[in-house]
């Protein structure tokens, strides 16, 4: 298996996380979490179904308020800025969702043009149309453009609602379980796809997932959580040569048996 | 570290039934004031507007088309028997156009369109919030209030008034059918008798009622399904509350509606 290179980054900080706690009613799902996201990596963070990785990311954009601790993402305080400079970041923080969240009102051409034109009102149609096109080319999908999202396989809406979020060509990516209930073989696909991004459009990235295939390819650096907290970070040999029993469960898990 | 428990928001007690009943009502008030605020700022959705009230219109034509017809017929039909004891059935054009235009137009289109329009607004904005699209809107930096509220409300406040005096006309058709069948009175005639009973404060009475009442519709539906719980359960919850309460409203603003413009009339 091929294993991502690890280079190093500058330590410019284009997310930050601090003290972080989150809890719905009497359950506690975030409990005083650090994490930094540095420029132009790719960051995976690791961890139980439930352990509330969705929720830290969704936490990133806004979807949900911390109950406390602070949270910058490019430089802005993302729970106490005003919603309309809330929308101006959404612009740079692009968000693909475990379940693609397509809309499913809407062809594939109308999802992918959908942002673009709520947010640039000028455009010219040629320029949207070649946007659309060439978001399709790059996740290999240009023969879907007239399908309804109903029609596409789970792999494929996937890769449209990864789309959907590079047409803004934002400076963060946040997947949410990209390779979750696909084949190997398509897994492989979004894996590459995940590392196009990273090399052709110098996003830096949040890669949710449980499967460590996928860690190991567009990984930089891992971050594990652990019963609401970053247990260990590092590459992933450092992360998986820790002494920590749960770790360890973990790996065993994916890689015997 | 903090101890469990120790959150006041966490060993708080759930509120009564009366103040979570305040609670909801204040916060419908809120989603109120949102849609007046930004619905009419731009950028406009305009589109989407015109896509909502063709869609409004066109789902709830054929009903409407069906129910006014045939309660115009059978209105006629009945009230004959009353006013032919006073040998006054000349007084029937003019006795179902007016209620007709004051009152059975608006509430039959208002409750049928709470029926067909409120529950498929729900359920649609519903299944967006289960399957988190409304939440893609806003991480693609869209105010999906502003798309799905305000264009629905908007079209339902525009549509509903277009779709009563669309009844009132359909009911008035069916009168003339069952009038020229057992009077053979002719078209001129009816229609002369029935527009020289109606006044221009029937008109704005109406007009302003099925502005109320699609108003009603559209927020009920909107709020019902915007703020739906997750789950499957929560989208057949929001389609049928949305129902449930818009008729229960409709009916609450009929009769408020009917003491206020009677203050206006000297008869
Ligand atoms: N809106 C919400 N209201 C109440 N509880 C929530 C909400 N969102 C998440 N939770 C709870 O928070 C916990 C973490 O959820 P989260 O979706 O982040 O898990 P996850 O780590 O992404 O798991 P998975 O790998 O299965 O996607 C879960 O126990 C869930 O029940
Ligand atoms: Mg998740």
């Amino acid at each position: 298996m091929q294993q991502k290179a690890v280079t190093d980054f500058s330590k410019e900080r284009v997310i930050e996380i601090k003290h972080l706690n989150k809890s719905f009613g009497p359950l506690d799902v975030l409990k005083q979490v650090d994490l930094e996201l540095y420029k132009g990596e790719n960051l995976v963070v690791l961890g139980k179904s439930g352990t509330g990785k969705s929720v830290l990311i969704k936490i990133l954009v806004g979807l949900l308020k911390p109950d406390s601790g602070s949270v910058v993402v490019l430089g802005k305080k993302v729970d106490q800025i005003s919603y309309k400079e809330l929308l101006a970041l959404r612009l740079k923080v692009g968000f693909s969702f475990q379940n693609s969240a397509l809309y499913d009102s809407m062809t594939v051409r109308e999802n992918l043009e959908f942002p673009l034109v709520r947010n640039q009102r000028s455009i010219s149609k040629a320029e949207k149309n070649k946007a659309v096109e060439e978001i399709l080319e790059a996740v290999g999908l240009s023969q879907a453009i007239n399908q309804m999202p109903s029609e596409l396989s789970g792999g494929q809406r996937k890769r449209i609602g990864i789309a959907r979020t590079l047409i803004l060509q934002p400076e963060i990516m946040l997947y949410d379980e990209p390779t979750a209930g696909l084949d190997p073989i398509t897994c492989l696909d979004i894996n590459s796809l995940i590392n196009e991004v990273q090399e052709r459009f110098h996003t830096s990235s949040i890669v949710i997932t449980h499967d460590l295939t996928c860690a190991k390819a567009v990984g930089n650096r891992i971050a594990m959580l652990l019963d609401g907290k970053f247990a260990c970070q590092g590459t992933f040999d450092e992360v998986f040569g820790h002494k920590d029993e749960r770790v360890k469960a973990f790996y065993d898990y994916n890689f015997i048996e | 570290m903090k101890k469990r428990g120790s959150n006041p928001a966490k060993t708080a007690k759930r509120p009564g039934k009366i103040t979570r009943m305040f609670l909801t009502l204040f916060d419908v008030g809120q989603f109120i004031v949102r849609f007046f605020k930004e619905g009419f700022l731009p950028p406009y959705e305009g589109r989407e507007l015109i896509n909502q009230c063709y869609n409004i219109g066109y789902r709830s034509l054929l009903l409407i088309s069906t129910t006014g017809f045939i309660t115009g017929m059978v209105f006629t039909k009945q009230s004959r028997p009353s006013l032919s004891e006073f040998g006054a059935t000349s007084w029937l054009p003019s006795l179902v156009a007016i209620a007709l235009l004051r009152t059975l137009a608006p509430l039959l289109t208002g409750l049928i369109a709470a029926g067909k329009v409120g529950s498929s607004i729900g359920a649609e904005l519903g299944s967006m919030r289960v399957t988190e699209q409304i939440d893609a809107m806003e991480v693609s930096a869209t105010n999906p209030f502003k798309f799905l509220v305000s264009t629905r409300v908007l079209a339902a406040t525009i549509t509903i008034p277009i779709l009563t005096f669309y009844t009132a006309m359909v009911g008035m058709l069916g009168a003339l059918l069952n009038v020229t069948v057992n009077e053979g009175t002719s078209a001129a005639a009816f229609f002369q008798s029935s527009l020289e009973s109606i006044t221009f404060l029937d008109i704005i009475a109406s007009t302003f009622k099925a502005i109320i009442f699609g108003f009603t519709i559209g927020v009920v539906g909107c709020y019902q399904g915007y703020n739906s719980s997750k789950g499957t359960e929560g989208v057949g919850k929001a389609a049928n509350s949305s129902v449930v309460i818009a008729m229960f409203l409709i009916f609450l603003e009929e009769v408020i509606s009917v003491q206020f413009f009677s203050l206006f009339r000297s008869v």
